[in-house]
């Protein structure tokens, strides 16, 4: 079929509305003007943000609770460059969208003309592909693969550089189905040898761990990793966004390992004659010193990027492929292991290092998190920002399900919890409410987006949780460099609850751990778009357990220390 | 760890900027790039790139399949140690005294090479082959005095019926 009455930009959306596109997240200019107009022609909901890292951000919490594509689509120069936090955000966590951004005519590419940039020159390093379209009759091909690239093998984002005159010239190409792409292999069934290998290990193992990670998640290999924790009768820990993947509340479960995980889980990281990581790339926050990181344990890694493999530790035996198709590989090779004394050693810890806090002194964001978790009986979409509340939220909030819980992991991106939770709501098929943990730092970054929020009603409870510090970077200060707070201090922070009222949306205030319970009732209970519910708490808390960047995870920190610390060797 | 040079061939397709994604991820992981020849196939939609560059093996390992995960990389190896025929062409303009030129002849009938350019006081020698010969000619020829000189960098094509 051809399609000689289509501009480039109907071209455009007839591509996206053939992907299944239903939501797209963005911000118009002079360049994206002919994508704006063809939109109002479709029935594709276009979410206007207030900035473009916002719906970029949005597009990526849409992404990662529905499994689906995130599109955001905005305007050349600053709009493009804007967007820039928010693909690294999703590349670092394999998160697939769709970034269409304008540009200008093609005769003016390379010549500084207004808003000009060169999106993809820039992007490069962050993005899993790219395209810059210079012929309109390209514009079927790049569509269609983009879309398979983003969210096959490794999912990540694809940025698609459309100059104006391609957008609005017509396009006879037909759409296609086949797409011709030699160099792009998608990894499924692992080699069976390998698997095998495995196998054997797992057989001689008294004292097994599994690591769940982001791509057991997005492989849907949930019910997979239970099967095979049950089976083998071991325990299994997670990484921050593996979380959910294996239910919390499962007696195997040892929550998170790593910096902040549970004293149980990196005691068993220790202790384990036997590590078998499930999607994750043995990152830096989980493995504290590389050497030291399980040196005399047998090393098994599940992964669908072949390039994971030793780029961080060398595995025994490396496979490569679909979580839930490798597992579903090694299941009928193993059976049940004789780790009765290692579960139960394992559970004397989970009894004698329950995750705590303390119960005396002002409000604590662990108890807001924590009531939150109790009185939604963990059924809500939780999206979380970047500091300690983050940490205290994969402590306290104890995800049963995957795609439950959204984080920046490895881009640790502030201003991201508020915009994705939106992307969340508007992705959101339960009957759950959206979570928003943020905390004062992070929500000024994007609070814009509140506008956002309040026009669709979106059912976002934002709970600011105010410390009137940039609290992890204090916590850091405060144990390694002699209490020098230095560009920490958040004095100025606005009154939250006046402002979230200047855009319409109901504000509460919770000073005191005893007003917790009942205000977050209301909160929980109010049902008519978003709350803001502003928690002022106590200013110098700290995140333990805590293991020093690039320590051993054996100098792990279970509570504040009485002498001042090492300055830690590792990054960050 | 030991920084050794390495040849890789890479085959890619001819997509605008897939010479920039392949130069960032040597410069990401902190190795140099020696020489670099694209040159066209058979198949117009692709282009063969052969690399010399130098570092760390064990980072040498991660390059290539960080260069492989590239979508327009249909495929990257490393051929050192491989039996492959790797050929480079170097230029080198020398300026003599005029009694110094018999010298100079004889050098290049030796290394098989040609003279391609020649004035009463300079000649510009073209000369083929591995790298340690064209490094062998270029240090004799120090002897005299090189003006300039420029090579293309290392072609390598596996031998054998096999393609590269």
């Amino acid at each position: 079929m051809t399609n000689h009455a289509l501009s480039g930009a109907q071209i455009v959306i007839e591509c996206l509305k053939r992907e299944g596109v239903d939501t797209i997240f963005g911000y118009p200019g002079g360049s994206a003007i002919p994508m704006f107009d063809a939109i109002l022609d479709t029935n594709i909901r276009m979410i206007l943000s207030r900035h473009e890292q916002g719906a970029t951000h949005m597009a990526d919490g849409y992404a990662r609770e529905t499994g689906k594509v995130g599109v955001a689509l905005v305007t050349s120069g600053p709009g493009a460059t804007n967007t820039f936090t928010g693909i690294y955000t999703a590349m670092m966590d394999s998160v697939p969208l769709i970034i269409l951004t304008a540009q200008t005519t093609t005769p003016n590419l390379g010549k500084d003309a207004f808003q000009e940039c060169d999106t993809c020159g820039m992007t490069f390093p962050i993005v899993k592909h790219s395209y810059l379209v210079k012929n309109t009759n390209d514009l079927t091909r790049v569509m269609k693969e983009a879309f398979h690239i983003a969210q096959t093998g490794r999912p990540g984002p694809v940025l698609i550089d459309l100059p104006k005159d391609i957008l609005a010239g017509p396009c006879t190409a037909p759409f296609i189905d086949k797409m011709d792409l030699p160099g792009y292999t998608i990894p499924t069934y692992a080699d069976e040898e390998a698997v095998k290998q495995a196998a054997e290990y797992i057989k001689k193992s008294k004292k097994p761990l599994l690591l769940a990670g982001h791509g057991a998640m997005i492989s849907g290999a949930g019910k997979w990793v239970k099967e095979l924790a049950e089976k083998l009768n071991a325990p299994v820990t997670s990484t921050l966004l593996g979380l959910g993947t294996f239910p919390a509340t499962h007696p195997l479960s040892l929550g998170m390992l790593g910096m902040h995980g549970t004293v149980y889980a990196n005691k068993a990281v220790l202790d384990c004659d036997l590590i078998m990581s499930i999607g994750s790339r043995w990152d830096d926050r989980i493995t504290g010193k590389l050497d030291e990181f399980c040196k005399d344990a047998v090393r098994l890694h599940i992964d669908i990027d072949p390039a994971e493999e030793g780029k961080v530790l060398q595995p025994h035996v490396f496979m490569c492929g679909d979580a839930k198709l490798v597992l579903e590989q090694l299941l009928p090779m193993v059976s049940k292991l004789d780790t009765e004394d290692w579960i139960k050693t394992v559970q004397t810890w989970k009894k004698r290092y329950p995750l705590t806090y303390p119960k005396q002194g002002g409000l604590r964001m662990q108890h807001v998190i924590h009531t939150v978790y109790k009185q939604t009986k963990g059924k809500a979409v939780v999206t979380v920002d970047v500091g300690q509340h983050q940490m205290w939220t994969a402590q306290f909030f104890g995800a049963d399900y995957p795609r439950q819980l959204h984080n920046s992991g490895g881009a640790g991106t502030m201003g991201f919890g508020f915009p994705a939770a939106i992307g969340a709501a508007f992705g959101n098929t339960t009957d759950w409410p959206v979570c928003c943990f943020v905390g004062d730092g992070g929500f000024q970054m994007t609070l814009s987006e509140l506008a956002t929020a309040a026009i669709h009603k979106l059912p976002v409870k934002i709970f600011v949780l105010d410390n009137k510090f940039l609290g992890m970077v204090r916590q850091w200060q405060d144990l390694f460099y002699d209490k020098r707070y230095s560009g920490v201090n958040m004095e100025g922070n606005p009154d939250f609850v006046k402002l979230a009222e200047s855009y319409g949306i109901p504000g509460l205030r919770i000073r005191r751990s005893a007003d917790a319970e009942r205000m977050i009732q209301k909160a929980l209970a109010y049902n008519d778009g978003p709350i803001l519910i502003h928690c002022e708490c106590e200013k110098e808390d700290n995140v333990f357990p805590m293991i020093p960047a690039g320590a051993p995870i054996s100098s792990m920190i279970t509570e504040p220390p009485k002498t001042q610390l090492e300055k830690p060797t590792g990054s960050t | 760890m030991q920084e050794t040079a390495h040849s890789l061939s890479l085959l890619v397709a001819n997509r605008p900027g897939v010479l920039v994604r392949i130069a960032l991820v040597f410069s990401r992981r902190g190795y140099n790039i020696d020489s670099l020849v694209v040159s066209p196939t058979l198949n117009p939609n692709f282009s063969r790139i052969s690399i010399v560059a130098r570092g760390n093996p064990e980072i040498l390992i991660q390059i290539i399949k960080q260069l492989e995960k590239l979508i327009d990389v249909i495929h990257a190896k490393d051929h050192t140690d491989m039996s492959v025929v790797e050929k480079e062409l170097a230029l080198i303009k020398v300026r003599y005294e005029l009694d110094q030129r018999a010298e100079i002849l004889q050098l290049v009938e030796h290394f098989k090479a040609n003279t391609i350019d020649m004035t009463e006081n300079s000649m510009i020698i073209q000369i083929t082959g591995n790298t340690d010969k064209i490094d062998a000619m270029k240090a004799l020829c120090q002897k005299f005095k090189i003006v300039e000189y420029i090579r293309t960098g290392k072609v390598i094509m596996l031998r054998g019926e096999e393609e590269t």
